[in-house]
Parts: structure tokens; C-alpha cells; sequence
């Protein structure tokens, strides 16, 4: 079994996004930017399923500014094969990755495309189905948990009720969810190895893919900020603030 | 503009998320409904008497029982051939199917959305809600998923809306539905609760999440959440996330305790009228945006609290 990852250059998401002054969008200059969290359990997914002897070679890839090579070292580090940078510096909205991503699963033909369920930037979770769409295959979103059997797989879903199971032909398009495993940290020695592994550059005009953003963004605010409130010292004052509220009797 | 809302239902039940998206739609123009499952007359009817519903659009077939996205979007991208917006609700389901639509209509979907200028400029979150971004798509068809806390919900009654058959389409032999595993509860749903109680990994166990939150919750008539630690840990189900990446949710109190307050949890209640935060460490960023606090230890406070309610 082939496998594909797509992994994304995010914000690290221990830092806290500040707004432009100018409101144009989201300062990111100087900021410490990480593989997309969501990403970086797809990448393990397919490490693991490889490790199982299930999977035969993992590609990466990813959709960015030359510095995604960054990103696209530590999903090699981490155990992919080998990688490859679809290289613009503008940025690119979920359909167009949609769009590269099939462009990149007709050349490679992979059995499962392993993608993060969002990415913490823009929070869309749109590319893994759009891309189940675009190539006309089953999808398993918000995996936490898929097991292969045969020439299919079984994929446990997070949805709003509880889990929920659904059978998939391959190939298959999955997106990830927090518990479907925990990534692990690339070692010294693998940080090393990684940089001879290959990395083709490629552009979005090699898939014959348009990146022109359908989508304008106007403004970019804060949120209406909340202030701390008052400190009660004690359960009894609690219970007072709870019956002011009306939620208690 | 002619809008076309996905239904969420249960098989018996229709979703409160769609009520919000119903409002959403008639802010765009005509509201159309689609209902899509097994067996769903029911719901159809129950749908036709929202409020300021034009029609709805039922497929009804055995292979849509469990609304697997890859037989549900080719019945809405059929139907967008006569409407001009596809809107869902931001839910697991909203999310698993808008996509899917949007892309088989080489639409760039506006995920989320909280605010509607006009018929081409939305208002939506980004970056866990740090950041609100006003956007215009230059799409002809727009395809929305909508945020349930954002918009009024629509009355379930008032209505009389159409009901028409169309046609279901077959199923796609690529997926099936195998099982599922639901959190059976009593309590009202997170999304929709007045009051939620909410714990964090502070709890230290499954029987300690439990033993103190449900009685406190029953007391109060409200919702269990959890932060990711918590369910990470293994002491709540995945259903009861509240965050950037789970639930979202804006009841008139919600209860922090035992959760420091990660911009991701933040990002998924501070929407909330009221919060309340009870944690030991009063340098916790929870304090920040707490209406009220209480600095102390959970496994005092929260027993003496439901005792005195």
C-alpha cells in the first residue's frame, strides 16, 4: 500500500495569533511556525501503518513558500519517504490544494491519502473531502482510529454524537482527529538522514492548477475582548453569584 | 437568492444546528430545505413547518440512512442546479458533506460562518477565534457551513413549506455505514445547552470526572464538557470537547473547573454569557476571561457546591 501525506505550515500553535494593525490579516512575521498539529498525527498514521507492514512507502507533500521545506524535513524525519514541495509563495486555498493534491495522486497513485482535519491557520476543514470529491473516492474524516482489512479500511470517526465506524474502498482519503495517535518526535540521527532523503520542488502550474484565491479577504479584526470579572472567595458567595444568574434556585 | 439548507436529523429527531442555519439562509434570500435518509416523511413534515421555509427537497432511500457523504452530496450538488447557496451546519455531519459539495461545484466553501454582510460578503473565525475576518467570494454559487451559536434559531412552527420527492441517486458502493457508538445522556446537548459544566484534566480520573461533575450538572440542569486534556486523558468521551477543533458552544453560564483555559478551549466557549472559572491556581489564563472566579481546590469546592445548590 502506497500512502500520500499532506502536511501544512502553520503557526506553532503554542503562540498567540496577534492581528495586524492595519487589519490586513495575521501577523506572521518573526513568528515560530510547526508543522500543522492535525498534520503531524497524518504523517505518524501513515509511519505507523508502514512500521505494521501494511503501508510500502510514504510520500510527503505540501503546499507553500519555500520555507514548507522545513516542514516537509521533519515529516521526513519522522519516517516519509520522500517529499514533495509544490512551491508558491502565495497563499492557497483548500480547493486549489485539492486540485495539486489530485494532480499529485494521478502521478503517484497512492492506495490512501492521510491529510490533517483542519489546519489551525485558517480553520476551514474543507481539503481532505474536496479532494475525496475532486478524485471521486470514499472519505473517513476525523479518523481516531482506522485499521485495513484487505482492500479496505475501517475507519472509527469523532462525530458530535459519540464514534461512528464506516467501511472505505480503497483508494481513500482520510482526515485526522486528536486521538487517532501521538505523534512522535524525530530523533537526532533521523534529523540527520532526513536531508538526503529526496524532496522534489514542483509549482502549481505543473498540475495545470489556477492558485487565484476565489475568496477576498476584506478585513481582518480582533475579536470583542472579555475582561476578568470578580473573584469570590468563598463557595457561599458561588452560590449567590449562580442564584443572581438564575441558574440556581 | 435561492437558498438550499441540509437538514441535520437523527432519524426522528431534526438537529437544533439547522434551525440556526435556517436563519442564516434567510438572511441570503428563499429558504429551501433538503432532507436526505431512510424513511424520513417524518422529518420532511416536521421540516416543512419551520418558520420561513419554501420548500423541501426530500431523498429518500435505504442507502441515505446514515447520510454517508458520498451518496448525500450528489443529491444537493443535483439540486444546485436550480439554487444559489448550499448551507450546512457547522457540525460533524455540515462538515463531512458541504465540502464534498462545494468542490463537485468548484466552489471555495466559507467554513463557519458567523456574520452575513450580503449575498457575497461573511463574516468568520480564524485562527481559533483570535481573529474575526470579513471576506467577499467571487464564486456565483456559494457553499456555507454555519456556526449554531451565531445565528437565532428558527421557530419549529409557522411554516408551511412544500414537500417534494426528489430523486435519491444510488449508493456509491464506495463507503458503508458499519456501527456507532453514541453517548447516551439525559442531559440536554452541549450545543444547545443553557448551562454547561465543563472539566479539565485537574479531575485526575474517569470516576473523579465523573462522581463530581454529574451531580453538580443534574443539580443545575446542565451540559457535561470537557477540555482536550481531559478527553485526551480518558476521563470524558470525545463528544464532550469543547474547543477550537471540538464543540462550539454559547450557553448563558458555562463552568470551567479544573481547566487552565489553552486559547484552543477558549476558542470553543467565550462566546458563553456568563463564565465561571474554579481553578487552584488563580495565575491560570481562565482568569482572564472568567466573569466570576473562585480560587480553590476542585475537590472541595465542587462537592460543597452541588450540596449547597
Amino acid at each position: 500500500m502506497k500512502l500520500l501525506v499532506a502536511v501544512k505550515r502553520v503557526i506553532d500553535f503554542n503562540v498567540k495569533p496577534r492581528v495586524k494593525m492595519d487589519g490586513s490579516g495575521v501577523d506572521l512575521a518573526n513568528v515560530k511556525m510547526s508543522m500543522n498539529p492535525f498534520d503531524e498525527i497524518a504523517v505518524e498514521e501513515a509511519i505507523r501503518l508502514k512500521e505494521k507492514g501494511v503501508a510500502t512507502e510514504i510520500v510527503a507533500v505540501s503546499i507553500g513558500p519555500a520555507k514548507a521545506q522545513e516542514t516537509l524535513r521533519t515529516a521526513l524525519a519522522m519516517g516519509a519517504d520522500r517529499a514533495i514541495l509544490v512551491q508558491t509563495e502565495e497563499e492557497v486555498e483548500p480547493l486549489a490544494v485539492a486540485k495539486i493534491l489530485k494532480g499529485i495522486a494521478g502521478e503517484e497513485n497512492p492506495d490512501l491519502i492521510i491529510l490533517g482535519k483542519q489546519a489551525i491557520d485558517d480553520d476551514s476543514n474543507q481539503t481532505g473531502q474536496m479532494l475525496a470529491a475532486l478524485l471521486n473516492w470514499p472519505q473517513g474524516t476525523f479518523a481516531s482510529k482506522v485499521e485495513v482489512a484487505g482492500s479496505d479500511l475501517n475507519v472509527t470517526r469523532e462525530v458530535d454524537g459519540g464514534l461512528e465506524t464506516v467501511k472505505l474502498a480503497t483508494p481513500a482519503v482520510v482526515t485526522t482527529d486528536l486521538r487517532l495517535n501521538e505523534p512522535r518526535y524525530a530523533s537526532l540521527p533521523n534529523i540527520m538522514k532526513a536531508k538526503s532523503k529526496p524532496l522534489a520542488t514542483k509549482s502549481p502550474g505543473d498540475y495545470g492548477v489556477d492558485v487565484a484565491p476565489r475568496i477576498e479577504t476584506l478585513k481582518v479584526n480582533e475579536p470583542p475582548k472579555r475582561s476578568a470579572g470578580i473573584k469570590v472567595g468563598s463557595v457561599d458567595e458561588l452560590v449567590g453569584k449562580l442564584k443572581a444568574l438564575g441558574v440556581a434556585k | 437568492m435561492k437558498t438550499l439548507v441540509l437538514v441535520e436529523h437523527d432519524g426522528s429527531h431534526i438537529k437544533d444546528a439547522t434551525l440556526a442555519t435556517v436563519t442564516a439562509a434567510s438572511q441570503l434570500g428563499e429558504v429551501h430545505l433538503l432532507v436526505a435518509g431512510k424513511s424520513v416523511g417524518g422529518i420532511a413534515d416536521a421540516a416543512a413547518k419551520i418558520a420561513g421555509v419554501g420548500k423541501v427537497h426530500v431523498a429518500d432511500g435505504a442507502h441515505l440512512e446514515h447520510q454517508l457523504a458520498e451518496d448525500v452530496a450528489p443529491v444537493a450538488v443535483a439540486l444546485m442546479a436550480s439554487h444559489d447557496a448550499f448551507l450546512a451546519p457547522a457540525t460533524t455531519t455540515g462538515k463531512n458533506v458541504a465540502p464534498r459539495v462545494a468542490a463537485l461545484l468548484d466552489v471555495m466553501q466559507l467554513s463557519d460562518v458567523i456574520g452575513i454582510e450580503d449575498e457575497n460578503t461573511f463574516v468568520r473565525p480564524i485562527y481559533a477565534g483570535n481573529a474575526i475576518a470579513t471576506v467577499r467570494s467571487k464564486d456565483a454559487k456559494k457553499v456555507l457551513t454555519v456556526r449554531g451559536t451565531a445565528f437565532e434559531k428558527a421557530a419549529t412552527s409557522g411554516g408551511s413549506g412544500a414537500v417534494e420527492a426528489v430523486d435519491a441517486g444510488g449508493a456509491s458502493g464506495k463507503s458503508s455505514f458499519v456501527g456507532a457508538e453514541l453517548s447516551k445522556s439525559e442531559r440536554p446537548e452541549l450545543t444547545s445547552a443553557k448551562v454547561i459544566v465543563s472539566g479539565g484534566r485537574a479531575f485526575g480520573s474517569n470516576d473523579q470526572f465523573h462522581g463530581l461533575l454529574d451531580p453538580l450538572a443534574d443539580k443545575l440542569g446542565a451540559a457535561v464538557g470537557a477540555s482536550r486534556a481531559a478527553v485526551d486523558a480518558g476521563y470524558a468521551p470525545n463528544d464532550y470537547q469543547v474547543g477550537q477543533t471540538g464543540k462550539i458552544v454559547a450557553p448563558e453560564v458555562y463552568i470551567a473547573i479544573g481547566i487552565s483555559g489553552a486559547i484552543q478551549h477558549l476558542a470553543g466557549m467565550k462566546d458563553s454569557k456568563t463564565i465561571i472559572a474554579i481553578n487552584k491556581d488563580e495565575e491560570a489564563p481562565i482568569f482572564q476571561v472568567a466573569d466570576v472566579g473562585l480560587v480553590g481546590d476542585l475537590f472541595k469546592i465542587v462537592p460543597e457546591l452541588t450540596e449547597k445548590l
